[in-house]
């Protein structure tokens, strides 16, 4: 690395290297200390190996170590602004985390008596109330494990809808504007349906008029969906979308909306006023679960009148009795569509999501909304005269710029991500949505300070100044701080190494 | 309100700066019809004593798994998470990051999912793993659907004793899809899997066992796979206790095509079912047929070794409708937590872990066993079996939790037509004691008499 | 017969009965490092415009479209190993498979070399 220190060890002062546990630690070490074995004689039939498996252990101090290590090389929201457009990385509250290590949360299994665990069925039935609430839905779906299973959920309960009709064989397309995120055409695919791309208008938004030419193709009967996102994938509200829900539902389609956004309009606009049928919800999202370095989520989604009695199993009712939970077909009359994960769902990220809500309240999630959207609109206000936004107005919890303003500078969408790395920022979500060139997708969330924005605002401006001035090395080079620089991604899609191996790792590091 | 940072004179000079006049002009796409005045039906902000109080008190109606002697397993198992494991995935640089697409900056997490891959591979002797998918049921369901895609058949043959719901998960999503299925009967009794050779047609890509199964059974199947595949088909092998894996022969070795399996005995707690974290792992050969993230080596700019996602290109963000599955997540946190935990263990430690584990099914078997009105139908498990009791055994298990025992799943409560309702599924890990084994048969004898 | 090309991208040459089907250096400099080929099988039957290979590369994947109808004789063998021939070598190492053709007729669908480059030129 030109112009740094070179030391001995390839640390630089806390930012430390790290080996990986294979090069570090032996089979026979173990950081748990356990009990002798008791004499037994064995049950394991013919099924017994041999002997132990080959991998690492390492003492306590040594593990803590290697994760502590590793941690010092990641961003986070605890230590920066992530400006990720649609991933919503709002700070990620602590007394979510201690609510749902309560014993009587964490330590309880799914399948012990019901009586045993009323509370845990309360806390389910309490969150799927604040749902329903929020979203103007008379019914929601706990269980999925993610959005992208939510989405499934939904596309699902609607198949089952058009089946139930006896329409499953006519209605095979599913309407999907080009903006959309990748997971939406891929349900509608696994689902056997096929994707028909809707163009936007030059506002950014569905365009009306082409939309309903598309409906009415073939007069309408051949669509089983539209899926849409609201706000949509470029940070703009849907202004028609009402009269497109109206549209769809006049020839029998089924309106699913991918909740992704909803930040924007939580606690001031009710998806199911909109004709929403399903909408799947990222409590990882929206309701400040944390997103844990890719996982885990969770997904309710919430279900119109004509989809609720298709609800996949199993989901909580409550009676004068008491809270039970259906988990079976033959215990209610409801054509569920079946089941979708074994057991009840992320009950984990149920604790932390209702914790976060019962903070908040109607009066705080309502002021939610009105920051996030305040926040995104304060960034475009004050850097849409040096970067490029594609469209007018206001926009609603993020801003969406193009890469026109880079044009001849010899710099692109990603050159200037990895610049700001250096900057310490992680960088905005890029080259999404597809609809616009060289995309920048920017989601402050409303758990930033005004004091941070400034900063982030004065850096951008910094960047395409030197961009514009033509500080090529700035760019190019980037990032030269951060823990790693480049790293080669066609190497490892070529030649995939995809775990260690003693041999091929051993003759490397004899090198 | 402590989570929001603005204050009522920034949002004055923020909407100033914009031109607007209040945030209302922020919303003017909305329709009106749509525009809600109002605050919506629900209580106002609590400050964290409140919701504390309340959140405390719904938890105090559970009966905890570490109060009480306690054997539930049927898929989910209770194991002793050394205080570590918790501290580490609460460092905020863990919990608190995204998805590691700008791995610069993510080297932390990116390393973790490679040690993890690798882990995954050794533990079930297979080649390649991926970072993790939500829980062993969808792993399941996609390993089918993947089958599907690497025969290019539709119909798969499924073990009649495998976890009910793993098996409803599977139908599930193979309806939907368009393709078909069918299932052996359900017993508790061991099988050599005959029945489900006999099952298989031309149109069949794969057969899914389950080893232990869903009553406890641990075989050998190196003969089952060995037929699967000379009819041109996959086995797929599902593994709902990764502990097992310590003690019993790899499904790797047995000849396995896809492994798939449930993660949560390591590193992650009960808490009702989820987030767990599923394992899937394959042959090399099918690699770009595989669902889910996959990280990868490589080296920087400077040559420094390095990670990174790759083969993204069968996943939705880039191949969209033509992806191999619509996944977006993995099991982030819930897979570090694995990681660490199978770490601090090391391979002997995880044997003996399971010997352990093992000894304490067995002297639960014959404790029990002695009884009367018990019979044991598991001759050879790891450290779940199931036995038949002469009562029915929903009522049973209401009756032990009465006494202060959760003794169990009764067999018909995932499998209620099945004419099995005298049958209990127990498992037993090393959190019980010599004591607890003692506690259950004699609170077990007083249910039965 | 001099090249012919698609709107797609794609070229073809004929040598006999045989046309070699690959796609052009300005498709493989918008793909960047190509790290993954699929090629079709011998024996696949394929209809002008059908699906017939996939082309990745770290960011993106795309599909390769049958130019003409006819039959596949063979996948180019070289790119499962070697994949950077299509960039190193588009218009000729990296070839991506040949084919009969059951009808000439659709060779005159295509663009000579001289309009595809002004196709090219239009895209800016």
């Amino acid at each position: 690395m030109s112009g740094v220190k070179q030391t001995f060890t390839g640390n630089r002062a806390l930012v430390l290297e790290e080996a990986l546990i294979f090069e570090i630690g032996v089979t026979s070490k173990c950081g748990v200390d356990l009990e002798p074995v008791p004499e037994t004689p064995s049950m394991l039939g013919d099924c017994g190996a041999k002997q132990a498996v080959n991998l690492p252990g390492l003492s306590e101090p040594e593990a803590m170590r290697h994760y502590v290590r590793l941690s010092q090389k990641n961003h986070s929201i605890d230590a920066g602004l992530y400006p990720l457009g649609s991933c919503t990385m709002k700070h990620n509250p602590r007394l979510n985390e201690k609510m749902a290590r309560l014993p009587g949360f964490g330590d309880i299994h799914p399948l012990q008596p019901q009586a045993s665990v009323q509370g845990a069925l309360q806390l389910m039935d309490d969150l799927a109330h604040w749902l329903k609430t929020l979203t103007g839905m008379p019914e929601v779906a706990l269980s999925p494990k993610a959005g992208a299973h939510g989405e499934l959920c939904g596309m699902m309960a609607i198949r089952a809808a058009i089946e139930a009709k006896g329409e499953l064989d006519s209605r095979k397309r599913v309407l999907v504007p080009e903006s959309a995120h990748g997971t939406n055409p891929a349900t509608a695919a696994l689902l056997g349906f096929k994707v028909d791309g809707i163009p936007a208008n030059a506002d950014g938004r569905v365009d009306l008029a082409a939309f309903k030419e598309k409906l009415q193709e073939n007069g309408g009967t051949d669509v089983a969906a539209i899926m849409l996102t609201n706000p949509n994938t470029c940070g703009l509200f849907e202004r028609d979308i009402i009269e497109i829900a109206d549209a769809l539902h006049a020839v029998g389609g089924y309106f699913y909306c991918d909740g992704a956004n909803f930040n924007a309009i939580v606690g001031r606009v009710r998806p199911g006023d909109l004709g929403v049928d399903a909408m799947h919800i990222n409590l990882h999202k929206t309701f400040s679960t944390p997103h844990g370095g890719g996982g885990p989520g969770s997904g309710p989604t919430v279900l119109s009148e004509r989809l609720a009695p298709f609800a996949p199993l199993p989901y909580v009712e409550k009676s004068d009795e008491g809270y039970r939970l259906v988990e079976d077909a033959n215990q209610t009359d409801a054509p569920s569509f079946g089941r979708m994960v074994a057991f009840h769902g992320q009950m984990g990220m149920f604790v932390r999501a209702l914790s976060y809500m019962m903070s908040h309240g109607s009066d705080g999630l309502r002021q939610v909304a009105e920051d996030a959207v305040l926040n995104a609109n304060y960034v475009l206000a004050r850097l849409q005269d040096v970067m490029s936004a594609p469209f007018n107005g206001p926009c609603m919890h993020e801003a969406l710029f193009d890469d026109s303003f880079l044009k001849d500078t010899g710099i692109d969408t990603l050159d200037f991500a990895k610049a700001m790395i250096d900057e310490g920022y992680h960088p905005m979500t890029m080259y999404f949505p597809l609809v616009v060139h060289g995309a920048m997708l920017i989601e402050p969330t409303e758990t930033e300070s005004k004091a941070t924005l400034d900063l982030f605002i004065a850096t951008m401006r910094d960047l395409v100044a030197g961009a514009k001035a033509g500080d090529l090395d700035r760019f190019k080079q980037a990032p030269e701080l951060a823990p790693r620089r480049r790293l080669d991604e066609t190497q490892a899609a070529r030649n995939p190494v995809l775990r260690w191996q003693a041999e091929c790792h051993e003759a490397q590091a004899a090198e | 309100m402590r989570y929001l940072p603005l204050t009522p004179a920034d949002r004055q000079s923020m909407l100033a700066t914009m031109g607007a006049a209040s945030i209302d002009d922020l919303f003017v796409d909305v329709p009106g019809a749509a525009q809600r005045d109002g605050l919506v039906d629900l209580p106002r902000h609590q400050s964290e004593m409140q919701v504390e109080r309340q959140l405390s008190h719904m938890a105090g109606k559970n009966m905890t798994a570490s109060s009480v002697p306690f054997f539930c397993g049927a898929g989910a198992y209770k194991h002793h998470v050394p205080a570590t494991v918790d501290h580490i995935i609460q460092r905020s640089e863990f919990l608190t990051s995204y998805t590691p697409y700008q791995p610069e900056i993510t080297q932390g997490t990116l390393q973790y999912l490679f040690e993890f891959q690798t882990q995954v591979c050794e533990l079930t002797g297979m080649p390649v793993a991926n970072a993790s998918m939500y829980d062993g049921s969808t792993a399941a369901a996609e390993a089918v659907l993947m089958a599907h895609r690497v025969t290019r058949k539709s119909r798969a043959v499924l073990s009649g004793r495998l976890h009910p719901h793993y098996t409803a998960v599977i139908e599930n999503l193979s309806e939907m899809g368009g393709f078909t299925l069918a299932q052996s009967a359900c017993a508790p009794a061991p099988t050599n899997g005959d029945e489900l050779i006999a099952m298989i047609d031309d149109d069949t890509s794969c057969v899914v066992i389950q080893n232990p199964d869903f009553f406890g059974n641990v075989a050998d199947f190196s003969a089952l796979a060995q037929q699967v595949q000379n009819k041109g088909c996959l086995l797929i092998a599902v593994v709902p206790e990764v502990m097992s894996l310590g003690l019993i022969k790899r499904p790797g070795d047995m000849g396995a095509d896809i492994v798939v399996g449930e993660g949560q005995s390591l590193g992650n707690g009960l808490n009702f079912g989820g987030p767990y974290v599923g394992l899937f792992a394959a042959r090399e050969k099918h690699i770009r047929q595989m669902p889910g993230r996959l990280c990868g080596e490589t080296v920087d700019a400077d040559g420094n070794r390095g990670f990174v996602l790759t083969l993204s290109t069968r996943e939705q963000h880039i191949r969209r409708d033509k992806a191999t599955s619509n996944i977006c997540t993995n099991s982030g946190l819930c897979s570090l937590a694995f990681t660490a935990h199978m770490t601090l263990l090391g391979g002997e430690g995880l044997r003996q872990l399971g010997q352990i584990n093992h000894a304490r099914a067995v002297q639960l078997s014959q404790s029990l066993g002695a009884l009367e009105g018990v019979t044991l139908m598991t001759s050879a498990f790891f450290n779940e079996f199931s036995v038949r009791v002469s009562r029915p055994a929903d009522a049973v298990v209401n009756e032990l939790a009465e006494k202060g025992v959760l003794g169990g799943v009764p067999a018909a409560r995932l499998l209620p037509d099945a004419g099995l309702d005298d049958v209990l599924i127990i498992a037993a890990t090393e959190v019980n004691t010599e004591e607890d084994i003692a506690a259950y048969a004699a609170a077990m004898q007083e249910v039965l008499s | 017969m001099s090249k012919k090309f698609t709107k797609d991208h794609e070229w073809i040459s004929l040598d006999g009965d045989v046309a070699t089907v690959g796609i052009t250096a300005y498709a493989q400099e918008q793909l960047g490092d190509v790290v993954f080929v699929e090629v079709p099988e011998a024996g696949q039957k394929v209809a002008q415009g059908d699906d017939a290979a996939v082309v990745e590369s770290v960011k993106a994947a795309s599909e390769v479209y049958a130019p003409l109808s006819g039959e596949v004789v063979q996948g180019n063998p070289a790119l499962e190993a070697t994949p950077e021939l299509v960039n190193q070598s588009p218009d000729d190492e990296g070839w991506f498979f040949k084919m009969t053709m059951t009808d000439a007729g659709e060779l005159d669908d295509l663009m000579d070399e001289a309009a595809y480059d002004a196709f090219v030129k239009e895209l800016g």
